[in-house]
C-alpha cells in the first residue's frame, strides 16, 4: 500500500514555511538610507565624525556646533564575519584570504557566531533594544579593495537600535568638576570590512591586500548630541573602554587613529554648516561623499542570507540546538562591570578622586595593575592611587610603553609600598628603589633597600649623633637660626638628611635638632 | 548499455556485467560523435577516466560507494568544478579554474561518480534556449533521432535537413542533451526560471527543480540567489529521486539550505491514486499555448481523473505578474552577483590600464555578451534610491502575492498541480533566433517562474511525441520540501504513459560499437 507515502511530508516543511514566511526576499518597510556612512578611504579602523551645524532661529546669533559619530569598531574574532579565515594583524598581505573573501563565484556567506555575540553584547552594554530580527544588505560600489563589488551590511534593520552612551567631562577649571552627558546611540550594526589598497603613484599601480577584507566591523552611530570635539573625543574614548571590557573590540589597533582624530575634534574651533566627514588618508574633514559625488549605494537585501534571529530566554525554541541560537539573556548574564561602574566602584571603596578612577581606566591594564598592587600591599589606597598614577604611570609614558611592558610587576611595587608605609624607608628612599626596580635587575624592594643602605635610621642614639656633629660643624646657619630666619632649620634638616644618606625621617630629624638647640 | 537508466546501469555495474573503465570510455567516444550537438564546453576525460579506474578497484574489492559508484555524470558550466574550467559560457570566466568543487559536485564525486565534462549554458544562465553563450548553441539530440526525421520527410521535402535543427531549450541545453543523447546518465542543471525544466520537456528527459533550500548552491554561480536551484536531468523519475537522495540536506557552506537532515530514499510505486488531489491551475491555459501541448495537458488530467484522483480547478491569480515581476528581481540580483567580475581577482581582464575605472568599464564589456550587460543595466536602475520603492519593493510584494496563490491553493487540499512545463515543442534554431532573448525568456518561462518565486520543487516529465515527432513534457508542481511527494506522482504518471526512448542509431555514424547488444527501442522507462 503506498498511498500513506505519499502523504508523507518531509520534516522540513514547517521550518520552510517560516523561511518563505520571513524570507529573504520578502521585506517589510522602506531602505532609510539615513545611515550610510558612504565613505570610501575612511573605512573600517577609525570613527567618522561628521559635524553639523543647527540653523540659527531667527534673532539668536548663538550658533551651536552639534557632532554625531560613525565609530567603526573592528570586532576581536579569530575569524572573519562570513568566512573561516583568521583574523591576524600585520600578517603578510594576502596570506589571510579564503575563497570568500576573494569573491570567488559561487561562494556564500556564513555568518561568524561570535561576531553576533560581540555585537549583542555591545547594544547590551549601551542600553540598546535588541531587535530579534536583523537583516543584511548589499551596499554596492566599485573599488579595488572590495572584491564582491559590494559591502555587507546592515542598512535597513540592524542588530541594535536606540541605545544611550553616558561619559563624563570636566567643567569649570579643576579637573574634579565633573559631569556626565549622555549621547543617544542610533543604531549598531554588523559589516564587513574592505581589503587595502596601496597606491604606488611612481608606477601608478595599485596594489591589494585581502587581508583585512571580510573582517566583522561593528559600526556604531551615535545622534549628533555632543556640542564640541572635546565631547566628541571623550564620548568615542569611553566607547573605546567599553568595547575593551566587554572584549568584543580591542579597539586599539586604531589608537593612533582615534588619537589624531581626537586631536582634531579637540582644535577644530570653526563650526560648519554642511556635513562633513573625516578623512583619514587626507587628515582633514571633506565633505562626505554622498553630497558630493551622489554616490548611489543601490542597496539590496542580501539575499544568501536568512534574517539573523535572536532569543531570549522566553522565546528560545524548545529543543534548539544551543550551538544554532544565540539567547540574549545568556549574553547579558556574561557581561562585566562597565568602565562607569567600576569608576564609581573606585571612587567609593578607595575614597579615590573621580578624576583618578578615570586615569586607571583610561590605560590599557592599569586598572588590573592597580588592583593587583592593592591586594598585596597593606599601604593606605590613596598612597597606592598616587605611586600607580604619578610614579609608575610617568615612568611608562617617559619610555612609551604600556602597562603590560612594564619592568615592575605589581608584587615588587606593592613589596616597595609596604617597606614605606612601616616607615622602613624614605619616600625618597622610596623613589630610587622604584628606579633600580625599574632596571630590572631581579631583585626585590627588600634587596635593593639592604643592598643602597636605604632603610631608615632605626637607633636614635646614632641620629642624635649626627645632628649633633651637624649643628657642630655648621655653627653659621646655627647662628643664622637664632638671629631669627625661620629658613635655616631647613637647612639643617637637608644637612643631616644628606649625612643619613638619606635614611632618616625628616620629621624626626627636625625634632632632635630642635631638642638639642633648646637645650 | 548506455541506453539505460541510471539504476539499470548501476546494477549492472554491481553484477559485473560492464566495469567503471568500460562504461566511461563508451559515453567518452558517444560524446566525441555527438560532438556536432555542442553539448559539453569541455570533456574531462582524464578526470573520468581516472575516476573509473578507482571505482573499479572498488568495485573488485566489493566495496562500491553505492548507486553512483562508477556512473557517468555531467555537470552545467556554472557549477565550481576543483582544477576543471568553469566558464559560464562567458567570455568573462573563460581560461577561470575553481580551486573548489561546488557541494553537489563534490557529494556526486563522494559517491563515486564519474565527471564527464562540462556542459553548456547560456551565458551565465541568462535565457531559455542555450544558445547564447560563446560557446554557440546547443542542438538537440531529437533533431536527429529517427521519430523526428520520419514525420518530417512525411511533412516536408524541400528543406534543408542540416539546417533545421532544433534547439534544446535552457538554459541548461547542454545537460539536457548530454542525458537525452546518452553520453551520461544524469546531469546537473541549475534553474532559476525553468532552466533545468524547459530543456528536459525539450529534449524529452526528466528535469526536477528541488525545493529552494534543500539543496547547496554552494559553489553554483549564482544568477538569482533568491531563485537559483541545483536541478537534475535524468532518464527516468527513479533516477531523478535517486540524484535528488544524494545532493539534498545541510550545508554549512549555504545558509539558505534547510538543517533538518535529509535521507537518501526509495520513490514508492503507487498503484491508487484515488486518495490524490490534482489541481490544474486556469490561468496556465493561455493563448500561446499549442493546441498539442493543451491537448496532452487535458489528457493527462483525463489519466488521472479515470483513475481515480481527484481532478479540479485552482486558481493562481496572480500568475500574469510573474514575468515582470521576475524581470525586477532578476536583473537587480544579477547587477549585484555581477559586480564582483571586475578582472582584478579572477577572470578575463582586459588590456587598459590607464585607470582602474577603465579598467573596469572595458572588463566588463569584453566580458560579458549584451544579454548579460543588458540585465546589468536594467537591475542597478531598479535599485536605485530613487526607484527601489517603485520597482524592488513592489516586485517583492508581487512576488510574495505569487507565492501566496501557492500556499492557498495546497491549503485548499491540492496535493500536486499538474501544467504544461513549455508553450509548444521545440523549436528550429532559425525560428528560434527571430525574437531577442528577453522576448523568448518572458515567454519561454511563463510555466516554469512562478514556482522558482515561490521556492517550490517542480519535476517535468516528458509524456509524449507531438505530431513532429518531438518530446512534450508536463509539469507537475509540488508542495515546498515535499519533493519526494512530488516524485511519487511523477513516477506513477511516467509509468503510465510510456514515453517513447529516443531513437539515435541511424544518425550516429558507427555506433554499433557504442550500442552494442542493445536495441534502444526495447528499453523501457519505468
Amino acid at each position: 500500500m503506498a498511498a500513506p507515502m505519499l502523504w508523507w511530508c518531509c520534516p522540513g516543511r514547517r521550518f520552510a514555511f517560516a523561511r518563505v514566511g520571513c524570507g529573504s526576499w520578502h521585506r517589510r518597510g522602506p531602505p532609510t538610507g539615513s545611515t550610510s556612512t558612504g565613505k570610501r578611504g575612511q573605512s573600517s579602523v577609525a570613527q567618522q565624525p561628521h559635524i553639523t551645524a543647527q540653523k540659527p532661529r531667527k534673532g539668536d546669533r548663538e550658533w551651536a556646533a552639534v557632532v554625531g559619530l560613525e565609530i567603526h569598531a573592528q570586532i576581536a574574532s579569530n575569524s572573519k564575519l562570513f568566512s573561516g579565515s583568521q583574523v591576524h594583524f600585520a600578517a603578510p598581505p594576502n596570506s589571510l584570504v579564503s575563497f570568500f573573501d576573494a569573491s570567488l563565484p559561487g561562494t556564500l556567506p556564513v555568518l561568524n557566531r561570535r561576531c553576533v555575540e560581540a555585537a549583542v553584547m555591545t547594544g547590551l552594554a549601551l542600553d540598546c533594544h535588541i531587535n530579534r530580527k536583523s537583516l543584511f544588505d548589499r551596499k554596492h560600489y566599485f573599488y579595488a579593495d572590495l572584491p564582491a563589488g559590494y559591502q555587507i551590511t546592515q542598512q535597513r534593520l540592524p542588530i541594535a537600535v536606540n541605545g544611550s552612551l553616558a561619559y563624563s567631562v570636566s567643567v569649570g577649571r579643576k579637573p574634579s568638576q565633573m559631569v556626565t552627558r549622555t549621547v543617544r546611540v542610533k543604531q549598531i550594526q554588523l559589516e564587513q570590512d574592505s581589503g587595502k589598497s596601496l597606491h604606488d603613484d611612481l608606477r601608478s599601480q595599485t596594489l591589494i591586500d585581502l587581508n583585512r577584507a571580510g573582517i566583522g566591523l561593528l559600526e556604531v552611530v551615535l545622534e549628533p548630541d555632543m556640542s564640541c570635539g572635546e565631547e566628541a573625543a571623550t564620548a568615542v574614548r569611553e566607547l573605546q573602554l567599553i568595547l575593551q571590557a566587554l572584549g568584543t573590540s580591542q579597539a586599539n589597533m586604531a589608537d593612533y587613529e582615534i588619537q589624531r582624530q581626537i586631536n582634531e575634534l579637540e582644535n577644530g574651533g570653526e563650526i560648519l554648516n554642511e556635513t562633513r566627514s573625516f578623512d583619514y588618508k587626507l587628515g582633514c574633514t571633506v565633505p562626505m561623499r554622498d553630497k558630493e559625488g551622489k554616490q548611489d549605494y543601490r542597496f539590496m537585501p542580501e539575499p544568501n542570507l536568512p534574517p539573523l534571529l535572536l532569543y531570549d530566554s522566553g522565546s528560545l525554541p524548545s529543543g534548539a540546538d544551543p550551538q544554532q541560537v544565540i539567547n540574549i539573556d545568556r549574553l547579558r548574564e556574561r557581561l562585566p562591570e562597565l568602565p562607569r561602574v567600576t569608576r564609581e566602584r573606585l571612587v567609593r571603596q578607595y575614597g579615590m578622586l573621580p578624576e583618578h578612577s578615570c586615569a586607571l581606566l583610561n590605560e590599557v591594564g592599569l586598572l588590573e595593575f592597580f588592583q593587583n598592587v592593592i591586594k598585596e600591599t597593606r599601604a593606605e589606597p590613596k598612597k597606592v592611587t598616587s605611586w600607580v598614577l604619578n610614579t609608575f604611570l610617568g615612568f611608562l609614558k617617559q619610555q612609551n610603553l604600556a602597562v603590560s611592558e612594564s619592568p615592575v610587576t605589581p608584587s615588587a611595587l606593592a613589596e616597595l609600598l609596604d617597606l614605606l608605609d612601616r616607615k622602613a624607608i624614605s619616600s625618597s628612599a622610596a623613589k630610587q628603589v622604584f628606579e633600580e626596580l625599574w632596571r630590572n635587575e631581579g631583585k626585590t624592594p627588600a634587596q635593593i633597600v639592604a643592598e643602597k643602605k636605604l632603610e631608615l635610621l632605626q637607633d636614635p642614639e646614632a641620629l642624635e649623633q649626627l645632628c649633633r656633629s651637624t649643628l657642630e660643624a655648621h655653627p653659621h646657619v646655627v647662628m643664622d637660626l637664632k638671629r631669627g630666619n625661620p629658613r635655616a632649620i631647613n637647612k639643617l634638616i637637608g644637612l643631616v638628611r644628606k649625612a643619613t644618606l638619606g635614611r632618616a625621617d625628616p620629621t624626626a630629624i627636625k625634632e632632635v635638632l630642635e631638642r638639642q638647640l633648646s637645650s | 548499455m548506455l541506453g539505460r537508466t541510471l539504476r539499470e546501469v548501476s546494477v549492472a555495474l554491481k553484477q559485473g556485467q560492464v566495469t567503471p573503465t568500460e562504461l566511461c570510455q563508451r559515453c567518452l567516444s558517444l560524446i566525441k560523435k555527438t560532438k556536432f550537438l555542442n553539448a559539453y564546453i569541455t570533456v574531462s576525460e582524464e578526470v573520468a577516466l581516472k575516476q573509473a579506474e578507482e571505482a573499479e578497484k572498488r568495485y573488485k574489492k566489493g566495496h562500491s560507494l553505492g548507486d553512483l559508484d562508477g556512473i557517468p555524470i555531467a555537470v552545467k558550466d556554472n557549477f565550481s568544478t576543483s582544477g576543471i574550467e568553469t566558464t559560464c559560457a562567458s567570455n568573462m570566466l573563460k581560461g577561470y579554474v575553481p580551486p573548489y568543487n561546488a557541494t553537489v559536485v563534490q557529494k556526486l564525486l563522494d559517491q563515486g561518480a564519474l565527471l564527464m565534462g562540462k556542459t553548456n549554458l547560456d551565458e551565465f544562465a541568462m535565457g531559455s534556449g542555450s544558445t547564447d553563450g560563446i560557446f554557440g548553441p546547443v542542438k538537440n539530440p531529437w533533431s536527429y533521432s529517427k521519430q523526428y526525421r520520419e514525420k518530417r520527410k512525411q511533412n516536408s521535402h524541400s528543406e534543408n535537413e542540416d539546417s533545421n535543427w532544433l534547439i534544446t531549450g535552457g538554459s541548461s541545453g547542454g545537460s539536457a542533451a548530454a542525458v537525452s543523447a546518452f553520453t551520461c546518465f544524469a546531469a546537473l542543471g541549475s534553474d532559476t526560471g525553468g532552466s533545468t525544466r524547459n530543456p528536459a520537456a525539450h529534449c524529452g528527459v526528466v528535469g526536477l527543480k528541488p525545493s529552494y533550500g534543500l539543496v547547496s548552491r554552494h559553489g553554483l554561480i549564482p544568477l538569482v540567489n533568491s531563485m537559483d536551484v541545483p536541478g537534475i536531468l535524468t532518464r527516468c523519475v527513479d533516477d531523478a529521486a535517486t540524484v535528488l537522495g544524494i545532493l539534498a540536506g545541510h550545508d554549512s557552506k549555504d545558509s539558505t539550505t534547510i538543517q533538518d537532515p535529509v535521507r537518501p530514499f526509495t520513490l514508492p510505486s503507487l498503484t491508487d491514486v484515488s486518495k490524490l488531489c490534482i489541481g490544474i491551475p486556469k490561468e496556465y491555459l493561455t493563448p500561446e499555448l499549442s493546441s498539442e501541448v493543451h491537448s496532452l495537458w487535458s489528457k493527462a488530467a483525463n489519466l488521472f481523473e479515470s483513475e481515480g484522483a481527484k481532478v479540479i480547478e485552482v486558481s493562481l491569480p496572480h500568475t500574469s505578474y510573474s514575468i515582470v515581476c521576475y524581470h525586477v528581481l532578476c536583473t537587480s540580483e544579477v547587477a549585484s552577483n555581477m559586480a564582483r567580475f571586475d578582472g582584478l581577482e579572477y577572470g578575463h581582464r582586459c588590456d587598459s590600464n590607464v585607470s582602474t575605472e577603465a579598467m573596469y568599464a572595458a572588463t566588463r564589456r569584453e566580458g560579458f555578451n549584451d544579454v548579460v550587460r543588458g540585465r546589468i543595466l536594467s537591475g542597478n536602475f531598479f535599485l536605485l534610491k530613487e526607484n527601489y520603492e517603485n520597482y524592488f519593493v513592489k516586485a517583492q510584494k508581487v512576488r510574495r502575492l505569487i507565492a501566496n496563490d501557492f500556499v492557498n491553493v495546497f491549503n485548499s487540499g491540492v496535493d500536486v498541480l499538474l501544467t504544461p512545463t513549455t508553450l509548444s515543442e521545440a523549436v528550429p534554431y532559425t525560428e528560434f533566433i527571430k525574437e531577442d532573448n528577453r522576448t523568448r525568456s518572458a515567454q519561454d518561462d511563463i510555466f516554469t517562474q512562478a514556482v522558482n518565486m515561490a521556492g517550490l520543487p517542480a519535476v517535468s516529465v516528458p509524456m509524449a511525441l507531438s505530431t513532429q515527432g518531438l518530446p512534450i513534457g508536463l509539469q507537475f508542481i509540488g508542495r515546498a520540501f515535499c519533493d519526494q511527494q512530488l516524485l511519487t506522482v511523477a513516477k506513477w504518471f511516467e509509468k503510465q504513459v510510456q514515453f517513447p526512448v529516443i531513437q539515435l542509431q541511424e544518425l550516429m555514424d558507427d555506433c554499433s560499437s557504442v550500442f552494442e547488444n542493445e536495441k534502444l527501442a526495447s528499453v523501457s522507462l519505468k
